[in-house]
């Protein structure tokens, strides 16, 4: 029988600390009333992480359900194209069109585990909300989904689809009506309702311990593509690329690497209209370390620490921080993370779609982007991983717009 | 005056002392201003004075409201520090009330910025202390050293859902007073006042009693009881069991439901004399 690791079970030994801290990132920033259900939340992380029935269910669901492990397709026209041989690990494959699907479905089961019968998610272009709504209906759990006004509109489809699964979509009117704005209303709605209600984040952020167990969700990426290589190659790739918006895929892909030092590994940002315009959603390259949603980590602020607005044209990467561990690997120098802005992964998005007939996300147009730059540094005898994090059905408007074939 | 005084004041009138929340910079830094001064002069014993923030994930719509008119017209660290000096002389102590990536980042128009520059600024405009809705002791390092260094109450907030080690562990941090939020949500005036409040005082002085919990120079820390109250009524009742009751979105409705400045200050006196009135017909 085919049978999926679901990576669990090594992620240990490894941080954060016991109380969520990557150095001096992470930890937890929220009101007392929440920390009962966090420290509930740890410790029943901690349990699955070491339950091997948990273990062999998440790998059923990620199997049967997801249709993991995702192919890692040798990308030989892209390759010609690039000057280096490039690995699609293919997340746009799995159902729900994105690696998003296996930390919802991981923690759908906590959800069950603790014996809530609800849960709340927010939700940026609406990516994350189906993927919750998804999980939701598969576990007969409620769920209800906070979107900033403005992004109901732009993303009507994705609410269609949220409301066909049976969950219910919360326009948020305050602030900036953005998902930083929707993650603060789903923390008011957890604070009031927590002990029915599991709050599934959509990304490594957060308080502790979201940033650990999200990553632990995810990243059986890593380890099938780690597997995939070497039955490929006969060796590890040379370089892993992935793009950050709060970064849950590039965690994913990253972690089972950490330890491999041959690998290098970048994280792209989105640069947006570039990162010297201010207007843009680089955190770490273009932002300073602070306090956001919960954690410390690099944020887009202003001189006082008010949050500010970030931009992209690519919505799963519009948000003004980033995962803790991403700031402690760039700080540690383990990880490169350096800006996309719109018009370069735009230009990948075009050479995806044209040599290889894939249509990507815009967010992993960004990876993509990235190592074709990391291509050029490496030369052509290198072997470049690419996480395909998603894929583009949902960008087709977009896109269709910017390269005007609407 | 310090809150520590304040409190012992109220005791010894046999009475709660009441607590009153406005933001800087709400509706301006001058009209914050001025309504701050209000409050001191219609009878509270302890001023809250927010620093409004982007993204303020304990409050409800009210302040929420509130703190984006303040944030649209560019409220900045120095004008909270200005909104507490100029109430600083009216003999009612102040304390400052805002989320921590904004005392982390603070600067005050000088070369430093961070927390001790926070500390130090707020302790030489004559401020109290400081209530912090999402810094808990766990990652408060910090500010524990700041506020050594500068003399400054720290005012840390405790939930029903506290286990019992955590309100211990919480009460050994804080100075002045304890905040204890009365329901399980974000601010915001409640029609009914929280079930749950009397029971989470009860296990506060409990822990604050067991020996060894509080310092020998704060042998006793008041509890101020927070969070869905709105007027006199409610406040004898909190008052009859808490050592202080904290009044926020009633008192910024006040402002934010006027229609103009001088009825918005004038509902703002009137409200505040009720909930005084409220603190001293309390049961006890």
């Amino acid at each position: 029988m085919n049978t999926v690791d679901a990576g669990l079970l090594s992620a240990a030994g490894l941080l954060p600390d016991a109380s969520g801290h990557f150095g001096r990132y992470g930890g937890r920033f929220v009101p007392e009333a929440l920390i009962a259900a966090l420290d509930e939340l740890d410790a029943a992380h901690r349990h699955a992480m070491a339950d091997e029935a948990f273990q062999a269910e998440f790998g059923r669901l990620l199997r049967d359900y997801a249709g993991a492990p995702s192919l890692l397709y040798d990308a030989t026209r892209l390759s010609e194209e690039v000057g280096a041989r490039i690995l699609l690990k293919r997340e746009d494959l799995n159902h729900t069109g994105a690696h998003k699907v296996r930390n919802v479905l991981g923690q759908a089961l906590l959800t069950t585990r603790m014996g809530k019968p609800r849960i709340i998610a927010e939700t940026g272009a609406g990516q994350h909300g189906v993927a919750s709504a998804t999980a939701a209906a598969l576990f007969g759990l409620e769920c209800v989904v906070y979107m900033g006004e403005e992004d109901t509109r732009r993303q009507a489809l994705n609410v269609a689809r949220m409301r066909l699964l049976g969950a219910t979509v919360i326009p948020v009117t305050t602030g900036s009506r953005t998902l930083k704005d929707a993650i603060n209303e789903a923390l008011r709605d957890w604070v009031a309702n927590v002990d029915s209600t599991h709050y599934l984040l959509g990304t490594v952020a957060g308080p502790h311990p979201y940033p650990v167990m999200v990553r632990d969700f995810a990243r059986g990426i890593g380890v099938e593509a780690r597997r995939q290589c070497l039955d490929l190659l006969g060796r590890l790739p040379d370089a892993v690329c992935a793009c950050v918006g709060g970064g849950s895929n590039a965690i994913g892909i990253f972690h089972a690497f950490i330890p491999d030092e041959s690998v290098a590994l970048y994280g792209f940002e989105a640069g947006g209209d570039g990162v010297a315009t201010g207007r843009h959603a680089a955190s770490i390259t273009g932002g300073a370390v602070g306090v956001l949603h919960g954690n410390r980590t690099y944020v887009l602020q202003d001189s006082d620490g008010q949050t500010v607005e970030s931009h992209s044209i690519s919505a799963g990467l519009d948000y003004p921080g980033v995962g803790p561990e991403h700031a402690w690997l760039n700080d540690t120098g383990r990880a490169r993370y350096e800006p996309v802005d719109d018009a370069e992964a735009m230009a990948a998005f075009a050479l995806l779609c044209r040599t290889e007939g894939i249509i990507p996300a815009i967010e992993s147009a960004h990876a993509l982007s990235g190592a074709l730059r990391v291509a050029k540094e490496l030369g052509p005898a290198s072997t470049i991983l690419v996480n395909l994090s998603g894929r583009g059905d949902k960008d087709v408007e977009t896109a269709g717009a910017w390269f005007g074939v609407l | 005056m310090t809150v520590t005084v304040a409190f012992e004041k109220a005791r010894a009138e046999g009475r709660a002392a009441l607590v009153g929340y406005l933001p800087a910079g709400f509706p301006t830094v001058e009209g914050g201003i001025t309504a701050v001064r209000a409050l001191a002069e219609s009878g509270v014993d302890l001023v809250e004075v927010g620093f409004p923030y982007s993204d303020p994930v304990m409050d409800g719509p009210v302040i929420q409201r509130a703190g984006e008119i303040a944030l649209a017209r560019g409220v900045r660290g120095a004008d909270v520090i200005r909104t507490v000096e100029a109430v600083a002389d009216l003999g009612v102590p102040v304390v400052v009330m805002t989320y921590w990536n904004l005392v982390e980042r603070y600067t005050g128009g000088g070369p430093e910025r961070g927390v001790g520059a926070f500390a130090r600024d707020l302790a030489g405009a004559g401020g109290a202390g400081l209530i912090t809705p999402d810094l808990i002791p766990d990652e408060a390092d910090e500010w524990m050293a700041a506020s050594d260094e500068y003399g400054l109450d720290r005012i840390f907030l405790v939930a029903p859902s506290s286990t019992d080690a955590r309100i211990a562990m919480t009460v050994a941090a804080c100075r002045g007073f304890v905040y204890a939020t009365s329901v399980m949500g974000v601010t915001g005036a409640r029609d009914v006042t929280s079930s749950a409040a009397p029971a989470l005082v009860a296990r506060i002085r409990a822990a604050a009693a067991l020996p060894g919990t509080l310092p020998a120079e704060q042998p006793a820390l008041p509890v101020g009881v927070g969070l869905g109250v709105r007027d006199g009524g409610q406040a004898a009742e909190v008052g009859s069991y808490a050592d202080g009751v904290i009044v926020g979105s009633a008192l910024v409705g006040c402002l934010l439901d006027a229609p103009d400045p001088e009825a918005g200050l004038a509902a703002l006196r009137t409200l505040t004399a009720d909930l005084a009135a409220g603190v001293r017909r309390s049961v006890r």
